[in-house]
């Protein structure tokens, strides 16, 4: 009997990128570095030459005009995906993001959506500093027209990205360069539509409910495995889809458990855990919360070079046990 | 301040170029043609600039009067497959196609029946049967989608091309150079248009720029370029004929630079608001008699092509169609209530 092979998330989406170019011809990507895994890891190793450089192109740096020219190719009927290998640099694209991709369906009537999938990149640690650090997804989640995707787990990373590249309207998929290395079994891929997608409990338990989205979801499910070993039963939802997000998984799993920890790999303020609290504080009748909420987000500061500081910047499963200890002791 | 001096010319100086257009050698049919699109494009403009002064149409309004002669000299060498863009002064590149009279004022005044469903107003315009791909207010913004859309040509391998309508101030963006670079580094198919109007809102070029010549940027891509006369139907349509045959032939991109001047202010009916600065009333004056339209007519006239009974009648037969359309949108219906959240995705959410 032959053990099932496991796949890293950087490979994961490599499948999803191949799976993309073979099936359907109006897929294309472009982005800086995409010739290259000293930008993109392993997520795109061999397509240029698989597929031709036709294809896979790779670009001179200009992350506007290369994501408005994807957007126009979209707007022409071809289903690009736009690669930003980090997402601090992809702030120079914004207009054409917030702008453009996100309301050209509805100033226009509903008549035309760019198909683009504007992938970005989380690239942070090691010492890189304020400028090479950034999780921004809660903007994004913001604008309205936009849909937004975290894979968590291999096989996500691999079909978040072919819905949506499938999806006729423009998405933001976001991966992370710390889930490379997590591995899971891929099943066939299916082609689902991204609209059908949403939240998913990663982790039954009746004592808490733990919420995150990307690595933050892995953090939760990590946390949850020592919170057993402590006779805590945390219930983990991997949120997927932020934009448009669904809170019903959520409110549903709070109405059994009575207590919420939202997990965060960007800022508080505004930021995506405050709308995830909401969303159920506004819901729930509050005898159902047997504590006040909690989110686990960054320190209110960029990201720090020095390892002194840094190694006390980013939310580990450590400090996910340690707050819902404190919350339910 | 450094008074910079002019690069264009006697490109940029009004009292020059008044005279009628030379028009021996050009089929009859072709001149007549012109002058009515143009005539169209002027008399829609003014109707929608006195829909704007009677309280009708809120949205902003940017007119081209003035600068009819750059779409419909670019428009003589397009087909419907190509895919042409604009930014927020563009109700003369949709006209200019093809586009529908009724469609443009009822997108105007919000209704349900306009290019853009009443959901755009006047910056925000879509008619894809006629090539119009759309535009927007954001400056350059659809410079680079122009480039994706050249990208699409030159996959699709059907002879297409993209073409990109833009003014002298989205010269000074940056993507303006991020698009020219990427363009000419992909060889991509693609006819850039600078309508140079010498105006920014209410700032003179050369107080924003060392030159008032837009096609030195194509020169430093290496794009093949021509600056030209943008009142001078003639003369755009030559040089833009040339240049998409380039184009087209998968040769890279092209770049048309078109020297005008617009009779109203930056946006709205008014023709003095932006008055103060360098713009005066002067040398509107001078600009006006330098206009597009009267320089191909008084041509014509003087090659007995036309004489004043027949642009009489041909400018009363114009002027019932803006009427009629005009008519024909006061009456049309707003959006309904659901269209607000209707077309914020396109797929629908299977969830919900």
């Amino acid at each position: 009997m032959s053990v099932a092979e496991e796949t890293g998330y950087g490979e994961a989406i490599c499948r999803g990128f191949e799976h993309l170019l073979a099936n359907h011809p109006e897929v294309f990507a472009i982005g800086q570095g995409v010739w290259s895994p000293w930008y993109v890891g392993n997520s795109m190793t061999g397509l240029d030459e698989k597929f031709g450089r036709e294809r896979v192109i790779d670009t001179p740096v200009s992350e506007l005009a290369c994501t408005g020219a994807a957007i126009g190719a979209a707007l022409c009927g071809y289903r690009p995906i736009v690669i930003h290998p980090r997402m601090d640099f992809m702030l120079l694209a914004v207009d054409q993001i917030v702008n453009q991709a996100a309301k050209w369906s509805h100033m226009f009537g509903g008549q035309i959506a760019p198909a683009v999938t504007i992938r970005a990149i989380i690239n942070r640690g090691g010492e890189q500093g304020a400028q090479h650090s950034q999780a921004l997804h809660a903007w994004f989640a913001h604008i309205p027209g936009l849909r937004v995707v975290m894979p968590s787990t291999a096989e996500d990373a691999r079909d978040l990205l072919v819905s949506s590249v499938l999806c006729d309207d423009p998405v933001m998929y976001i991966d992370d360069r710390w889930l490379y290395g997590r591995k899971s079994v891929l099943k066939k891929v299916e082609e689902r539509p991204l609209a059908g997608v949403g939240p998913v409990i990663r982790r039954r338990g009746t004592d808490v409910t733990l919420a995150g989205a990307g690595y933050s979801a892995w953090l939760c499910e990590e946390a949850a495995q020592t919170l057993a070993a402590d006779g805590i039963d945390a219930e983990v939802i991997d949120i997927r889809v932020l934009n448009p997000f669904d809170p019903a998984q959520i409110l549903e799993s709070v109405k059994r458990t009575g207590v919420l920890c939202v997990v965060d790999g960007g800022w508080g303020p505004a930021g995506f855990a405050a709308e995830v609290i909401t969303s159920i504080v506004e819901s729930v009748n509050p005898n159902v919360l047997k504590r006040a909420p909690v989110r686990i987000t960054l320190p209110f500061a960029p990201a720090p070079a020095s390892r002194a500081l840094e190694s006390t910047y980013y939310p580990t499963a450590d400090t996910v046990v340690a707050a819902i200890r404190k919350l339910l002791s | 301040m450094t008074e910079f001096k002019s690069e264009l010319g006697g490109l940029a100086d009004p009292s020059l170029h008044q005279g009628p257009l030379e028009v021996a050698g050009v089929d009859p049919a072709t001149l007549r043609k012109y002058l009515a699109d143009m005539l169209t494009i002027r008399l829609a403009e003014e109707a929608i600039g006195v829909l704007v002064e009677e309280g009708l149409a809120r949205t902003p309004c940017h007119l081209a009067i003035g600068q009819e002669a750059i779409a419909v000299g670019v428009s003589a060498s397009l087909n419907r497959r190509d895919r042409v863009f604009g930014g927020h002064r563009s109700h003369s590149h949709l006209l200019a196609l093809g586009g529908d009279l009724f469609g443009l004022i009822a997108e105007i005044l919000g209704k349900v029946d306009g290019v853009s469903r009443g959901m755009g107003g006047s910056m925000h315009l879509y008619s894809p049967s006629v090539g119009f791909q759309g535009c927007v207010p954001l400056v350059g913004a659809t410079i680079p989608i122009a480039v994706g859309a050249a990208l699409a040509a030159r996959m699709d391998r059907k002879g297409t091309i993209a073409v990109s309508y833009f003014g002298d101030g989205a010269a000074e963006e940056g993507v303006f150079h991020e698009s020219l670079n990427l363009a000419a580094a992909q060889r991509l198919p693609i006819l850039f248009v600078c309508e140079n109007n010498l105006f920014s809102s209410h700032l003179d070029i050369l107080l924003r720029q060392p030159s008032d010549r837009i096609a030195r940027f194509a020169e430093a891509h290496m794009i093949r370029s021509a600056t030209v006369d943008g009142n001078d139907i003639l003369a755009v349509a030559a040089a833009a004929a040339s240049l998409v045959a380039h184009a087209r032939e998968g040769r890279g991109p092209v770049f048309l630079e078109a020297v005008t001047y617009r009779h109203r202010g930056h946006v709205g009916p008014k023709e003095d608001i932006d008055v103060g600065v360098r713009r005066t009333m002067t040398e509107l004056g001078k600009w006006k008699r330098r206009d597009p339209i009267l320089r191909l007519l008084a041509g014509m006239q003087s090659r007995k092509l036309i004489d004043d009974a027949g642009f009489d009648t041909l400018r009363g037969e114009i002027r019932r169609k803006v009427a009629d359309a005009r008519a024909k949108a006061e009456s049309a219906p707003y959006p309904d209530a659901s269209a607000l959240l209707g077309a914020v995705y396109r797929s629908a959410d299977e969830r919900r």
